[in-house]
């Protein structure tokens, strides 16, 4: 199983993670990519200047065997939009940490992202979620 | 419902040593997959795939009127098998809809086995043995029989691998079966399946699968035989336009509807349902299964509403998924037989989203004689 958490992101229990930063890249972890098996479609149904809320879905992504939701881990203003993912999805299977980045947040209080779990509470977590 | 602890078959073990992916699935834990859907779909599609479906009930009926009660309980014709011949039927309730699909399979006249689904197990017993009662023998023999299916063009090249006698198999006829000895295991082949794929699916003891089962694997390792799970077996079933009972079949659902109609025969003479399959068949259907392509950008799912262009509902998806052969989000569902004709464009509800389709021909995907 791939376990894969690498130091310098914040992780939400959902399996986003967020690049710390004045612009927070978000994404989603490799143990979500593992769940999911292989991705065959990321619809992001936000565009750029759109706001996003924790906790609200701003798009789906698709494998053979299911649908999930995506979520911010941070509230703010969207500024980038990984358009490349519409066209390959595969990019989430293949680099789920870098090409596939989703968004760019501009975050609403710039502390938000720092609460979210570190790599090491992450991997805490990943032992109790993993069934 | 009560929960009651999950079971697994005598190849747990293994696919716990294949990396498995574990899932409840009608009350078993089965693989879902092992290296991944898609790996394993393609594997089956070019070399073969090997699939534990242990899980699913062998019902046997027995004695001299035991054809009698098979026939009675199923749609299809069973008085025309000869030895060693199976098919694929309905069996359905009073009012003509899905009890579960079978295959039956003629050892003897006097003697006839049935396989269902694992999540009907209780019901078809249940069903079965009161029509046996003071007829023919009836035993559930599914906790003593395991079922191995080894799907794929290669199936046959890693039989000629595992002894003289399962090296002849492949003049074993289209749903046909025969005892054999595979890997030095007595069992039981049919050549039957549930991929769209050429293939053979193995009865053998409960106990001796783990040894068939890595025999198989271990003489089609150079052929590219794998593993697979649930996960390909829905998708590869699905591209094959094969129903899924749960999904594009239940209680609510004659078979002339679901596209069955060609397993019921309600000429061969009295059986449970007939008078109702009767009557379906001589008036117009309301409704009827197709098969559609997703054409905007989404995968339709069971249990997705269907929406006709002005967006008012007017069916529901049985199946969906991402098709990984055809390489289109594919699915089945239900919709009024006015719009169920080929080339029809209506909508998928993704969850709020308006989606395209369009009704296609089915199957999805036909392999190559």
């Amino acid at each position: 199983m791939s376990q894969e958490v690498p130091a310098d992101l914040r992780y939400t229990k959902d399996h986003e993670w967020a690049r710390p930063g004045a612009e927070v890249a978000v994404g989603i972890t490799a143990f979500a990519v593992e769940q999911l098996g292989d991705i065959t479609l990321v619809n992001l149904d936000v565009k750029v200047g759109d706001t996003v809320a924790v906790g609200k879905a701003f798009g789906t992504i698709e494998s053979v065997k299911t649908l999930s939701d995506l979520y911010a881990p941070v509230a703010g203003k969207v500024v980038k939009v990984n358009a490349d993912l519409a066209n390959k999805p595969e990019r989430v299977n293949e680099d789920c940490y870098g090409k596939a980045w989703m968004l760019a947040i501009a975050p609403a209080d710039a502390k938000a992202v720092e609460a979210l779990m570190d790599a090491k509470a992450y991997g805490e977590y990943l032992k109790t979620a993993a069934h | 419902m009560t929960e009651s602890p999950l079971r697994r078959t005598s190849l747990y073990d293994e696919h716990v040593a294949l990396k498995g992916r574990i899932v409840p699935f009608a009350g078993w834990e089965m693989p879902v997959q092992y290296t991944g859907i898609v790996d394993e779909h393609q594997a089956v599609r070019t070399a073969a795939g090997l699939f534990d479906v242990s899980h699913m009930g062998e019902l046997r009926l027995r004695g001299e009127y035991s054809a009698h009660v098979v026939d009675y309980l199923v749609t299809n014709d069973a008085r025309r098998l000869v030895d060693g011949q199976a098919m694929y039927t309905c069996c359905c309730n009073e009012r003509g809809t899905i009890l579960d699909d079978l295959i039956v399979y003629r050892r003897t006249q006097d003697d006839w086995t049935i396989v269902c689904n694992a999540s009907n197990r209780d019901k078809i017993v249940g069903h079965f043995a009161r029509a046996a009662q003071n007829h023919c023998e009836f035993e559930d023999e599914s906790d003593a029989t395991a079922l191995i299916a080894l799907q794929g063009p290669r199936a046959f090249d890693v039989l000629v691998k595992l002894g003289p006698d399962a090296a002849k198999l492949r003049e074993l006829k289209s749903f046909h079966f025969r005892p054999a000895v595979v890997a030095g295991v007595a069992c039981m082949p049919a050549r039957t399946g549930y991929t769209g794929e050429d293939g053979v699916e193995i009865f053998c003891p409960w106990e001796e699968a783990p040894e068939l089962w890595r025999a198989i694997l271990e003489a089609g390792k150079p052929l590219g035989v794998k593993a697979a799970g649930l996960g390909a077996r829905d998708t590869l079933r699905l591209e094959a336009r094969l129903s899924l009972y749960g999904n594009d079949i239940d209680e609510t659902i004659n078979p002339i509807e679901a596209g069955l109609g060609w397993v019921v025969k309600v000429e061969k003479g009295d059986f449970v349902g007939r008078a109702a399959l009767m009557e379906i068949k001589a008036r117009p259907l309301p409704r009827k299964l197709v098969g559609f392509e997703v054409t905007g950008r989404g995968v339709a799912r069971h249990g997705y509403l269907l929406r006709d262009s002005d967006g008012r509902e007017v069916g529901v998806c049985t199946s969906g998924s991402p098709a990984p052969t055809v390489g289109k989000n594919i699915g089945l569902g239900y919709l009024p037989s006015a719009m169920a004709e080929i080339g029809i464009p209506f909508l998928v509800d993704c969850r709020g989203k308006h989606v395209e389709a369009v009704v296609v021909k089915t199957p999805f995907y036909k392999r190559a004689q």
